[in-house]
């Protein structure tokens, strides 16, 4: 049994956990949910003995952890592994038995054990860089298991894998359960937790809000918790009117085949999205028709212009917003300022005083949470970051939207602020052509859905009639 | 899973070098003694690039390793003056070496300043604690006749060992060094902080302490260069070695070490020692001019630089 006692902790002036309690026995999964900047990565951190409570204590089975006795192994959101090492030394790094060690040995012991999870196929003799994603996750909690850690917290662990590596997840996440592991498990999606957690533990701006068992609440129950009002429009739409078209993709084949043949029309007004899985080629989609990838056949046509290059579009009023955050999205060190202007910047003087007056106006519109717009941006949570990526569209008074996974990985209150923007926009005439790994997301905002499977685009289906069924069979198939 | 043929690929260039001086200058190339000279050419740079190559491998750079060469010269001779006693000035060559490194590390790792920073700073200084000490004139010691032949040419007696004692020195650090980094722990965990410093701290790896012997190992490395420098030239010189550790890292480079770390090849570097050396040799034989001579090693380290993102490119699937 891990056992929390009245955890505190500030960050400065910032409350970010107030004497939050529970108790997670072995054998069972606890999801941990709440918005981003609630203080669930500060909890994990806690229990993981990376920070130190300034008030409480942490206790497995009545003992106080102590730091470093590997008790509670965390695995990261963003992977901590070694790209150079293989992976067995992956699993064992810290552990491998010196001075001299045999490659082999540690190898069979590695392939021993991911059998054991289920995963024969994992090389262990291969360096870490060669393997997919899911696979490099499934070395993290390889790792835990190695330890021998009675307690696993996992930190989104599925916000980059397929849906068929999800349910591999899953059934591992059931194989350590039945080994007698105390799991603590943080999604931001409600159908995931319910797949695989037990118990539940509500934290809002610190504080732990509600707990039980899962089956004790309704997703609404949860959301309410989450953000601390009813959450009646979680998916706006408005009334919207088709006009006329702003983008036109013909045959358009990409670098590797991604997209392949790929045939599209968006018009004003209208909110199309893009399913699929992972892989297959929703974001070279959207990339290459912002010209961030080469077009090797095939038409692109933005408001009957041609192939052009990003910056053109930026002129011509067409934005995009990436997918990897932190690789192209935004520049964590600027200010939300110079981020927000930054397609849009005029003549040869920077003019700060400028640039903080406007930004203001798009801080508040979206509510973006920072201390003043000269605040840097990687001071702020990814949904924050993400609205001021998204500010950069209306900033640069766009017409044409291109989204590539507005939403991922940011919590709930900042979707519904980015989905009424969305829809307020496609309200006003803009068209968005936008890809999510979230159905109910694409179900909720979009007219039309088109399914990306392996670069083609297989289907296009009415957004408010189509089933969750069909485009994952279109997707899958 | 796709084999690296890197190391192959580059003794192969180096061998296709070598031959294009021996077609051009038939008689000297195709010679051992031009082999043991090559040797004698590369073998300061070469112990320094496996020294900085560990460095590189850890993530860090150290910019001090010439500023570190000469220093060890003066040291050395210095002792060599004083004692008279080989055994103490290899000694002091060495100690030199690893407490410049020692320095290096404890500073990096406890003022988190950067190993760029600290190392420039190092380099400024080391070269002139070199110029103190030795009243800024070079230091003729009374050698005796042995540490001229550590590195010396090879008598008619001698033949048998085809390259000097200096250069076997080499051949074995070079494979210690590369064993290490494979087989050992320690080596491992160099490669672990270079490839993800925080994945290494998490899982318990003792970053600062392997940085600092990193440094150290690296310092030792530069020293024992510094010891060969003294054997060749018979002075403790404090302007000797300025600009060694660019060409170190350059080696290190050709070698296939990549500067964020995570990468590094001794046998590489060794051979990237090797390669600029007959680069050199070869424009001296051929008669061309110094500036040739610059331009092509620039076009040498450029190339191996594209070979190895090329080849990154290609092992890495899925980004």
């Amino acid at each position: 049994m891990l056992r929390a006692h009245g955890l505190s902790l500030a960050f400065g002036a910032t409350l970010a956990l107030q004497d939050v309690s529970f108790s997670a026995p072995a054998g069972r999964v606890l999801a941990v949910i709440g918005e981003n900047g609630s203080g669930k990565s500060t909890l994990l951190k806690i229990l993981a003995g990376e920070l130190r409570p300034q008030a409480g204590q942490v206790e497995w089975n009545d003992q106080p952890l102590r730091p470093g006795d590997d008790q509670v192994l965390l695995v990261h959101q963003e992977l901590a592994l070694c790209p150079d090492l293989t992976a067995a030394e992956n699993i064992f790094l810290g552990r491998i038995p010196g001075p001299r060690y045999s490659p082999a040995q540690l190898q069979d012991r590695a392939h021993a054990l991911l059998s054991g999870m289920g995963f024969p196929e994992i090389p262990a003799a291969g360096p870490t860089r060669t393997l997919p994603i899911s696979q490099r996750q499934i070395l993290e909690i390889a790792r835990a298991e190695a330890r021998d850690a009675p307690v696993i917290l996992l930190d989104e662990p599925t916000s980059s894998l397929t849906q068929a590596d999800k349910q591999k997840l899953y059934d591992l996440i059931r194989t350590l359960k039945a080994r007698g592991r105390t799991i603590l498990f943080v999604s931001h999606f409600l159908e995931e937790i319910r797949e695989v957690a037990d118990d539940v533990v509500i934290l809002r701006d610190g504080v732990k809000v509600a707990e039980g068992q899962i089956g004790d609440f309704t997703d609404a129950d949860i959301v309410r918790h989450m953000v601390g009002r009813n959450v009646d429009d979680f998916f706006p739409r408005s009334d919207r009117t088709r006009g006329e078209c702003l983008l036109t993709i013909e045959n358009l084949t990409g670098t590797d085949d991604m997209p392949h043949q790929a045939s599209l029309q968006v018009h004003r007004g209208e909110i199309v999205g893009v399913a699929g899985l992972n892989g297959a080629g929703r974001t070279e989609l959207l990339r290459t028709i912002f010209g961030l990838r080469e077009i090797k056949s095939g038409q692109v046509q933005v408001k009957n212009l041609a192939s052009l290059s990003p910056r053109a579009h930026w002129r011509t009023q067409t934005g995009f917003v990436s997918e990897e955050r932190k690789l192209d999205g935004v520049a964590t060190d600027l200010s939300v300022a110079e981020n927000i202007t930054l397609p849009r910047r005029q003549g040869f003087l920077n003019r700060p005083a400028e640039g903080r007056s406007v930004a203001q106006r798009w801080i508040d519109e979206l509510g973006v949470k920072c201390k003043d717009p000269d605040q840097p941006l990687q001071d702020l949570s990814g949904g924050n970051q993400q609205k001021v990526a998204f500010a950069r569209l209306l900033h640069a008074e766009c017409d044409l939207f291109l989204l590539d996974e507005p939403t991922r990985g940011i919590d709930v209150g900042s979707k519904i602020e980015l989905y009424a923007q969305m829809d307020a926009a496609a309200q006003r005439g803009c068209a968005i052509l936008m890809t999510s790994s979230y159905l109910p997301e694409l179900q909720g905002i979009c007219d039309r859905i088109a399914v990306m499977n392996r670069g083609r685009l297989v289907a296009i289906h009415d957004g408010r009639t189509v089933d969750s069924a069909t485009l994952m069979a279109d997707s899958i198939q | 899973m796709k084999k690296d043929h890197s190391l192959p690929i580059l003794i192969g260039a180096w061998i296709l070098i070598y031959l294009a001086f021996a077609v051009a200058k038939p008689g000297v190339f195709f010679s051992l003694s031009n082999v043991e000279q090559l040797v004698r050419q590369s073998l300061v740079i070469g112990l320094g690039a496996l020294g900085i190559t560990y460095i590189i491998v850890a993530g860090g750079i150290d910019l001090s390793a010439g500023s570190v060469v000469a220093l060890a010269t003066v040291t050395g001779a210095m002792t060599l003056d004083q004692t008279g006693s080989v055994g103490a000035a290899i000694g002091a060559c060495l100690l030199t070496g690893l407490v410049c490194g020692l320095l290096n590390g404890v500073l990096i790792t406890r003022l988190g300043a950067g190993p760029f920073i600290v190392t420039l700073v190092s380099m400024l200084a080391l070269r002139g604690v070199a110029k103190g000490i030795s009243g800024e004139k070079p230091v003729y010691p009374e050698a005796p006749q042995w540490i001229g032949q550590l590195t010396g040419a090879l008598t008619a007696e001698n033949r048998w060992m085809i390259i000097p004692p200096g250069g076997w020195i080499w051949v074995v650090c070079t494979a210690a060094f590369a064993w290490a980094l494979r087989y050992t722990t320690f080596g491992r965990n160099v490669v672990a902080i270079g490839s993800n410093e925080a994945a290494a701290r998490v899982c318990g790896v003792q970053v600062n302490r392997v940085k600092v012997a990193t440094y150290a190992l690296g310092g030792a490395m530069f020293g024992l260069a510094g010891l060969m420098l003294l054997s060749r030239t018979r002075t403790g010189d404090m302007s000797s070695a300025m600009g060694a550790e660019l060409s170190m890292i350059a080696a290190a480079v050709i070698g296939g070490a990549s500067l964020s770390g995570g990468q590094g090849n001794l046998v590489g570097a060794s051979v990237g020692a090797l390669v600029m050396a007959t680069i050199n040799m070869g424009c001296n034989t051929v008669g061309l001019s110094n500036w040739v001579q610059e331009i092509l090693t620039g076009v040498i380290i450029l190339v191996a630089v594209a070979v190895d993102r090329l080849r990154a490119r290609q092992l890495s699937v899925a980004g």
